[in-house]
């Protein structure tokens, strides 16, 4: 049994703003969520700047107790969750209750928590560590708190692949879906990463820029960490269109594999092989795809690997492909970036705009593709794909399909 | 500090980060030649941070590719002195 998988519900949670609609209407204006750093004491780092959640009060989500068991990673991810399922107006019975499921992505989990039960045991000499350090940091966090809240108790778990975390966590819940093993999953991705002792090993790898993301800009210096979730619902299109659901995308293939080539070095031919699954997965054509939400992290080696990898895959048809890197906007939130990600390709092929590519300076001929600089494109495309590339070399890419209306 | 006391200091780091005989690691070899590749050069300049008590910023990393690249940075840095460069974060 196959079905045809569409997306009827997204949530998210960014440094654009609290909820999927802020989200869209920043990515379609351009505009960047960069900023100076509020979470972390200037002068500590070499970098000063990120895309912070701003003004988050997680009491205006959860009660005090609630909180005090969900680091800020697992907010993000329960309250995109909340918002996507809404935004889906899921009828929930007993029988999709019981066999829906949850797949998330997180590359550090809890790790701010973490950060400060350290400071106070090695710093502050304080010798115990609060208890619920344990639930707060395992990186099914909110995974497991979205089961709980909503009574969901199908396949549930964490993918934790780095920076391809979530398009894995997304790739294995549209497998379930097509092939039916699960009636709906919500499926994506959340990470915090604003903590003084993560942030310092992010500085020590040399890849962060001291100023802005500039992705395939020539004078790019480098990617700017973000935090956030993002969460998609997915059934079988058959359903939604049944209920009458809205439905923003289909989600058409799903391909993976490795590099083999190096820990954090980056391989065309592994994100070329990744993107070719897609497309076989897919069944489609390299001249099919309209669009490439891009990995593009803005580091030197990334972008340019990307575009020689895109080439490969696409010969010819590559001088005709549009692609944008939104963590320009959004920052490069890690295990959460390929759901914030698949949110901006769904809503791109909803709404016949192609978000830009941000902070765009100059072209580089070693990423001399189209990357939509600066301002959003009108343009209705028929299929999108959109890519992650992790450090270790693992690879994740998915395929979107435009749903006429 | 001499040029080849400096120079003797690098090329003991670099052997121990690379784990090689240090006769390997000449004042003139090339991070190519020794196998260096961009994850140990920041897993070297770590080290040499750490001996020289010293910052190094990420563009100056960038252009680093030999033992000599890697005496020369040191040199201008101390040089440089505490003014010039800023004091490592202590937290």
């Amino acid at each position: 049994m196959t079905r045809r998988v569409a997306i009827t519900g997204v949530g998210v949670v960014c440094a654009l703003g609290h909820n999927s609609r802020e989200f869209w209407q920043a990515l379609s204006q351009g505009r960047s969520g960069v900023a100076p750093l509020e979470s972390i004491e200037p002068g500590l780092l070499r970098f000063e700047n990120g895309a912070e959640v701003r003004n988050w009060d997680p009491l205006r989500y959860f009660d005090e107790k609630e909180t005090g068991l969900l680091d800020r990673f697992a907010q993000f991810g329960v309250v995109a969750a909340r918002e996507a399922v809404a935004d889906a107006s899921i009828e929930w019975t007993a029988e999709l209750k019981q066999q829906s499921a949850i797949v998330t992505g997180s590359c550090v989990g809890g790790q701010c928590t973490e950060d400060e039960g350290f400071v106070n045991l090695y710093r502050k000499n304080i010798p115990r560590v609060n208890p619920l350090t344990i639930p707060r940091t395992m990186e099914n966090a909110a995974a497991s708190r979205i089961s709980l809240e909503m009574g969901i108790v199908g396949p549930t778990y964490t993918v934790s692949t780095a920076c391809s975390s979530s398009n894995h966590a997304m790739g294995q819940a549209f497998w379930m879906v097509r092939n039916g093993a699960a009636p709906m999953a919500i499926a994506g991705g959340s990470e915090a990463v604003f903590s003084l002792g993560f942030l310092k090993a992010w500085e020590a790898m040399r890849v962060v820029s001291p100023d802005t993301c500039r992705p395939f800009s020539k004078d790019r210096r480098g990617l700017i960490l973000g935090e956030g979730a993002a969460m998609l619902v997915l059934e079988p299109l058959e359903s939604a269109e049944a209920r009458g659901a809205r439905i923003y995308a289909e989600l058409v293939g799903f391909g993976m594999g490795s590099d083999a080539f190096h820990i954090t070095q980056p391989s065309p031919d592994g994100a070329a092989r990744a993107m070719l699954a897609a497309l076989a997965d897919a069944g489609l054509a390299p001249e099919d795809i309209g669009y490439i939400n891009a990995h593009g992290t803005a580091t030197q080696a990334n972008d340019a690997t990307e575009t020689a990898a895109i080439r490969k895959v696409f010969g010819w048809h590559a001088e005709k492909l549009r692609l944008s890197s939104t963590k320009s906007m959004h920052g490069h939130t890690l295990g959460a970036a390929g759901a914030l990600e698949g949110v901006a390709t769904a809503l791109a092929l909803h709404h016949g705009i192609l978000p830009p590519t941000a902070n765009y300076n100059e072209p580089d001929p070693a990423c001399d593709l189209d990357v939509i600089p600066n301002q959003a494109r009108a343009a209705q495309v028929e299929y999108a794909l959109s890519n992650s590339f992790a450090f270790g070399g693992l690879n994740a890419v998915l395929a979107f399909g435009r749903v006429r209306r | 500090m001499s040029n080849e006391e400096l120079t003797e200091r690098v090329r003991r780091i670099i052997a121990t980060a690379q784990h090689l005989p240090e006769e390997k690691v000449t004042a003139d070899s090339t991070f190519a030649e020794l196998s260096i590749d961009s994850l140990d050069g920041i897993n070297i300049l770590f080290a040499v941070e750490s001996e020289f008590n010293i910052n190094i910023p990420d563009e100056a990393a960038q252009s680093i590719r030999s033992v000599r690249d890697v005496v020369d940075g040191i040199a201008k840095l101390l040089a440089e002195g505490p003014g010039g460069n800023k004091e490592p974060v202590q937290v």
